[in-house]
């Protein structure tokens, strides 16, 4: 079976710094990594491949730089990576990279075969917004599975896939068929080593890269700024707080006086929230 | 693929969209709808926190609020059209039909963007929950129009534009978002992010009903079983109205009885940071934040968390909080009411025994005396 992983290299949003002046984001120096979240679909990709065969090739949209991402998903042992990147790609929102993502995963069916599954991750940290797998689905009539925990099965031979799924309060079993896009949950696997052999082979890929002509892309303007529907008009820095929290003084006190002065301050200012506290917990 | 459809609008060309130059096409579009969920009978809560939202957008713009409810024909549905209504809502849009029973993307992208196409509204909120983020995501790619996620602040501008603000960069900024050229203006909001609106019986209003055009056959998927949480309990920490939470500040996973302790204590729901569900010390739907819950409780006691951006927009909402840390600096004593400097694994214990013994009837009766 052929597998299509879609992936984004992000910042490393622990290590992002705002400028305490400006107000705006220092990138300098802050490492990019793997979107977490895809590495959980890689994963499941590659497992679906080891146990039914075929091959896994995993896609980014980027600059050029994302071609190290593209790298490492090779050494987790994935088969081949394309690189969709062009300046026609610069500013797009959610609908515009579910376009271009799109059209690239087509051109990858028409060159090395048409995917059974494409995988995404849930979502990713740094856009947050778990709108760009389904929106791949939409634009290629595939069937949608999102926050998939587990694959429960696949009939290769009936075209049939039955998942888990998480959703408000529960878990659903659905089955559905091939071919799908499926976006996996956090915590469902664990990524492997990635062997030897797979990093030798990894150093010495050639990684497909696509401009977006090269990708089939014709009508640039759904691509980049122009085929954003959203435009961001506004980013600045949430307003502080003026004063800092009231602090109880600690000082030559007992634990017992410094929780009884505590509850006394969370009471006198919020003095309905005794009774309630005192009906629920007493 | 709808990427090749012929009539797909044909976007301003580049800096040009960052003016609104609204197409001929999408002038007739009017009023706010707000979808309702519904999943298993229940409508999330979601739904009517937007309903709340939407009512002071709809009144901005001067037009009227819809709820859109899609569900099996049964009561459950026709009760969540009275809610609609108990909750602001000026009319409701309502689709029942068998296919609709459990949710699943198709047969609800499809009732969806049917009524899209046909009643025409400018603004189109959903819950950024599972189920409404997976909705949404489609509606939007099929609809070709702009969906802001995650929003935590939805306001109407000079020019009737929608101001969709969100986080942005783990949350330590925040960005104003327009979808000014295309209709309808998307956009999901966390539960808990706004506040809940009071419910009037004000009965039932208007209800216009479509129907759905699909048929079981043409849906791909099936639903072949559910399974409940069987920690249901876990499910209401969102809703809590007091939280206690402990962060990697406790230095071990044995340490995190004592907040369970006192959440006991003042029936309260606990919680915790990311890392401690990193660590497996927890289970994910503790954690608390942008990555985790977003929560809104009279109450929340953080012990031993530091308070960084991703922890302080899920908490924020809090009407009083109180931090317990060891470090003076810490970012938490930042957006806290009350901090008390000290060692929360010393302190939560005495914290817990006070609030029993100020808390318990009998010694109450005995301070009354
Ligand atoms: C993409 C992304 C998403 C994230 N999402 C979330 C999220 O949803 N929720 C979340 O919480 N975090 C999230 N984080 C992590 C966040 O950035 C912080 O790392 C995390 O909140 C820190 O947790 P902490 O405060 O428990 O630990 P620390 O930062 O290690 O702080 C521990 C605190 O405990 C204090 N302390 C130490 N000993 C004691 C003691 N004995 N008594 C009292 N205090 C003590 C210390 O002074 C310190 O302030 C996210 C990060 C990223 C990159």
């Amino acid at each position: 079976m052929h597998i299509v992983v879609s992936i984004k290299q992000v910042p490393d949003s622990a290590q992002i710094r705002v400028h305490p002046v400006t107000n705006t984001i220092m990138r300098q120096g802050v490492p990019t990594i793997i979107n977490p979240y895809d590495l959980f679909a890689l994963e499941e990709a590659l497992r679906l491949r080891d146990a039914y065969g075929g091959e896994v090739t995993v896609l980014t949209m980027g600059p050029p730089m994302a071609e190290d991402s593209l790298r490492k998903a090779l050494g987790y042992g994935a088969d081949r990576a394309v690189l969709l990147t062009d300046r026609y790609f610069a500013g797009s929102d959610t609908l515009a990279t579910s376009f271009a993502l799109s059209q690239a995963i087509a051109k990858i069916g028409e060159t090395f075969g048409p995917p059974d599954v494409v995988f995404t991750g849930k979502q990713t940290i740094d856009g947050d917004t778990a709108q760009v797998g389904p929106g791949i689905a939409k634009r290629l009539d595939l069937v949608q599975l999102t926050y998939v925990a587990k694959i429960a099965s696949i009939d290769l031979a009936a075209r049939e896939i039955t998942v888990e799924r998480r959703c408000e309060g529960g878990t659903q079993k659905l089955k559905s068929s091939l071919p799908c896009l499926i976006t996996m949950l956090e915590g469902t696997n664990e990524m492997r080593r990635g062997s030897v052999e797979d990093a030798l082979c990894a150093a010495r890929s050639r990684i497909v890269k696509w401009s977006a002509a090269e990708a089939g892309i014709e009508d640039l303007t759904k691509c980049g700024l122009r085929g954003s529907p959203t435009v961001v008009k506004r980013v600045f820095a949430p307003t502080a707080r003026s004063e800092k929290a009231a602090q109880i003084d600690t000082a030559e006190k007992t634990l017992r006086d410094l929780a009884d002065e505590l509850i006394v301050a969370i009471f006198t200012r919020q003095p309905a929230l005794e009774p309630e506290l005192a009906f629920e917990g007493a | 693929m709808s990427s090749a459809n012929p009539d797909t609008p044909r976007p301003p060309a580049g800096r040009a969209g960052m003016k609104k130059e609204l197409p001929e096409r999408f002038r007739d579009y009017r009023h706010v709808w707000v979808f309702i969920e519904l999943e298993r009978g229940q409508v999330h809560p979601v739904s009517f926190e937007l309903l709340g939202e939407g009512r002071k957008l709809a009144d901005k713009l001067g037009v009227q609020l819809a709820g859109v409810v899609l569900g099996p024909p049964e009561e459950a549905t026709q009760n969540a059209v009275a809610e609609a209504f108990a909750y602001g809502a000026d009319l409701v849009y309502f689709i029942d039909a068998p296919l609709l029973a459990d949710y699943r993307n198709e047969p609800f992208t499809k009732a969806m963007t049917d009524l899209v196409d046909t009643y025409k509204p400018e603004i189109l909120l959903l819950g950024a929950t599972t189920l409404g983020r997976d909705l949404a995501g489609s509606v939007a790619t099929t609809l070709l129009t702009g969906l802001t996620a995650d929003c935590t602040e939805l306001d109407v501008d000079a020019d009737g534009s929608l101001a969709a603000t969100r986080p942005t960069f783990g949350g330590s900024l925040l960005c104003t978002i327009y979808t000014l050229n295309y209709r309808p203006q998307m956009a999901t909001v966390r539960p808990r992010v706004m506040p809940m609106p009071q419910r009037a019986d004000r009965g039932i209003g208007r209800v216009i009903t479509h129907k759905l055009s699909l048929v079981e056959h043409e849906i791909v998927t099936k639903v072949l079983g559910f399974l409940p949480d069987s920690q249901s309990g876990t499910a209401n920490l969102a809703y809590a109205d007091v939280v206690v939470a402990g962060g990697l500040g406790l230095g071990g996973a044995e340490n995190l009885q004592l907040v369970k302790s006192l959440a006991r204590a003042i029936g309260a729901e606990f919680g915790c940071s990311r890392p401690l569900v990193q660590k497996g010390w927890m289970p994910a739907d503790r954690q608390i934040g942008q990555t985790g819950k977003t929560i809104r409780p009279k109450l929340y006691i953080a012990a031993g968390i530091s308070g960084a951006i991703q922890h302080r927009v899920g908490v924020e909402a809090a009407d009083l909080i109180v931090a317990i840390n060891t470090d003076p600096n810490a970012p938490i004593f930042d957006f806290a009411h009350l901090g008390i400097v000290t060692d929360a694994v010393r302190f939560l214990p005495a914290l817990t025994e006070a609030f029993t013994r100020r808390l318990s009837p009998h010694s109450r009766d005995k301070l009354a005396s």
